[in-house]
């Protein structure tokens, strides 16, 4: 039996439990993409975007699903879909790509999501913070759906926090969909501390109409297995996009970003910064497309990839991309793989610093240079932190969350 | 303090040094002088134990300790420190952030607690002055966007914090106007306690005219080939060093 198949007799099994639990509109889109998934199965290799994760393996496992009730913390802006203050049918599985078969899976297997809707010209001070704990006591897949809803003129940011107790396997697929109405201001950062027992598959859509700003940070403090996808349709003029990304591997980890940001019109800018730190025998892929459609003149665009791998058993996979199709642009693209600056080190040495907090100090100022353009104070200070932290070896539990205390 | 006893050393495949022998005593300042790639740089990476180079025969000892046995950082913690000829950038990383942990290294080795936050900058703030370097660089990651001239003053202010016994200035001068070559070597002087010993590479009596050395030798194809006083290094100003080689022939 190949891996999908144990999925597909799942769907079958258990659709209409899922349904039973779940809500209307979310129930309009899962057989079609139940189908979509059937047709598709799992991408191989040979699909481009999924050229670095073997996800055939990855979801090979027996893993029992979670369809217990997701508990939103009642707080103004975060509802559970089925108490939408909006109609979510106009977003709900609308910007995912749906012929990518995570996304599939995932719109047929969730039973439950999470919206987060900032009302119009509304600005919302304090960071709205999205707590994913992973529980149980058997190896378990869990599918998790959030849809944030910028109302013209909303600015707010929101921390997605990522956290698993030690000890249990978990596989986790994640569709996160993004609509910014004119005007509107997101910073959406995502933090992964869990396990290495742990494997991630998260794919976030974000849709851009005109004058937005949006900031995606994607940081990966500890993992086992991370793949995650970012697609970014910016579809008004005079919009701007940020993608930066933090990547600490050591151990076994593997951690694959994938991006896309697609310019279909003029006067947009993008720019994209992800860093990686492989260590002992972790594994790093980056595969980023920068495309700028025929009408999208004007576009600024700047996309950079940099690495350290730290030791000679890590591998770091690099790809920059860049499709243009409009001729008055401005877009650069690059990305370095390099080893620890020996001549640093031994001029650390000679001064006393012992070889292994050297390593630390060198590896931490490389990471810093994205860690700085947080913006939100207070988590950029807690990042430096916990960047230090997990570069001493000193993370290696998600330490924030009461599960693990 | 030091000994070094026929110390053979080579980068690559490439023989550098061939039996180089000379002993230090507390106190005193050794200048050593030579044509290019005679070995002096690689005598000052030996004894700090730059990785890069390879010892094939011979012994150094430091205070009766075996130097060669030791890693780059136990020999700092023992007290031995070299000015780089070329100071390395080292981006994102602050020189406070650099200097406390520096400082706080030696200070564990020696079995001392860490410096006070308070007493670590009050620390930082006496010894900028001591070389007149500008608090804003402090800031700045290590030896990024620094001058030629603040890169050598920054050295001899990492010195001053580390207040080593042992010196090796390799090249200080070069590069450096009037001005800055006082100011780094009046804070030299000023650092120098009765025991601090040192090894001054230089190819210009100037630096000399400022840090007065006990023993001048000259270092010609990976051996010091003569050895005199303050006088020699006169000399080789004026005559260069064909003269010497004449006298090996």
């Amino acid at each position: 039996m190949t891996s999908e198949q144990q999925y597909i007799e799942l769907y079958r099994e258990a659709s209409d439990l899922i349904k039973g639990k779940s809500c209307a509109v979310m129930n309009a889109v899962r057989d079609e993409a139940f189908e979509a998934f059937v047709s598709s199965g799992f991408p191989t290799r040979k699909n481009e975007r999924y050229k670095y994760t073997d996800v055939d393996a990855a979801f090979a496992p027996n893993y029992g699903i979670s369809l217990s009730p997701l508990t939103v913390k009642p707080s103004t802006y975060i509802y559970n879909i089925k108490e939408a203050p909006i109609d979510v049918t106009p977003y709900y599985h609308q910007v995912a790509d749906k012929t990518d078969a995570i996304t599939a899976l995932n719109t047929a297997l969730v039973h439950d999501a999470l919206l987060v809707h900032v009302p119009r010209n509304q600005r919302v001070e304090d960071p709205i913070v999205v707590d994913n704990w992973l529980r149980g006591t058997a190896a378990t897949m869990m599918n998790r759906r959030i849809l944030i809803v910028m109302e013209q003129g909303a600015d707010a940011t929101v921390i997605i926090n990522d956290h698993a107790t030690d000890k249990q396997r978990f596989l986790t697929t994640q569709v996160i969909e993004v609509y910014c109405h004119d005007n509107a201001r997101l910073d959406l950062y995502e933090i992964e501390e869990t396990t290495p027992l742990c494997s991630r598959f998260s794919n976030v859509y974000i849709q851009e109409g005109r004058d937005c700003s949006v900031k995606h940070n994607s940081i990966t403090l500890f993992n086992g297995q991370t793949r995650n996808l970012c697609d970014v349709y910016l579809r008004g003029e005079n919009s701007e996009v940020t993608l930066n990304g933090c990547a600490i591997g050591g151990g076994n980890q593997r951690i694959d970003n994938n991006t896309l940001i697609r310019h279909e019109v003029p006067d947009c800018t993008s720019n994209e910064l992800y860093k990686y730190v492989v260590d002992d025998k972790a594994v790093g892929a980056f595969a980023g497309k920068i495309l700028v459609e025929k009408d999208a003149q004007k576009t600024t665009s700047q996309e950079t990839n940099a690495n350290l791998c730290a030791s000679s058993d890590a591998r770091m996979y690099t790809q920059p991309m860049l499709e243009i199709y409009a001729d008055d642009v401005k877009c650069a693209h690059g990305s370095t793989v390099g080893v620890m600056d020996e001549s640093a080190l031994f001029y650390m040495r000679q001064r006393g610093i012992p070889e292994a907090e050297a390593r630390t100090l060198l590896k931490n100022a490389f990471m810093g240079q994205v860690i700085d353009q947080i913006q939100l104070e207070p988590l950029r200070q807690k990042l430096y932190v916990k960047v230090e932290k997990r570069f001493r070896g000193e993370l290696d539990k998600c330490e924030d969350c009461h599960l693990c205390k | 303090m030091l000994e070094i006893k026929n110390i053979h050393a080579k980068v690559g495949e490439k023989e550098i040094l061939k039996g180089v022998n000379l002993t230090i005593n507390d106190g005193e300042i050794h200048a050593l002088m030579g044509t290019n790639g005679a070995g002096k740089s690689t005598l000052s990476n030996v004894i700090v134990g730059n990785p890069n180079y390879e010892v094939t025969e011979g012994s150094i000892t430091f205070n009766g300790q075996d130097l060669l046995a030791m890693s780059p950082e136990e020999r700092a913690h023992a007290g031995i420190f070299m000015s780089f000829q070329a100071p390395i950038e080292i981006p994102g990383v602050s020189m406070t952030n650099f200097m406390r942990a520096a400082v706080n290294a030696r200070r564990e080795a020696l079995g001392r607690e860490p410096l006070k936050s308070t007493d670590f900058l009050k620390l930082m703030r006496e010894k900028r002055k001591l070389v007149e370097i500008d608090q804003k660089l402090m800031n700045r990651s290590v030896n990024e966007g620094f001058s030629g001239g603040e890169r050598k003053r920054n050295e001899i202010f990492q010195m001053a914090m580390l207040e080593p016994t042992f010196c090796i200035l390799d090249e200080t001068d070069s590069g450096l106007d009037v001005d800055a070559l006082r100011i780094v070597a009046e804070g030299f002087n000023k650092l120098r306690t009765q025991e601090t010993s040192a090894i001054v590479i230089t190819h210009y009596q100037r630096l000399l005219d400022y840090i007065r050395p006990d023993f001048v030798h000259v270092l010609i194809d990976g051996r010091i080939v003569k050895t005199g006083t303050a006088g020699l290094a006169l000399q080789i100003e004026e005559q260069g060093f064909d003269w010497i080689k004449e006298e090996l022939a």
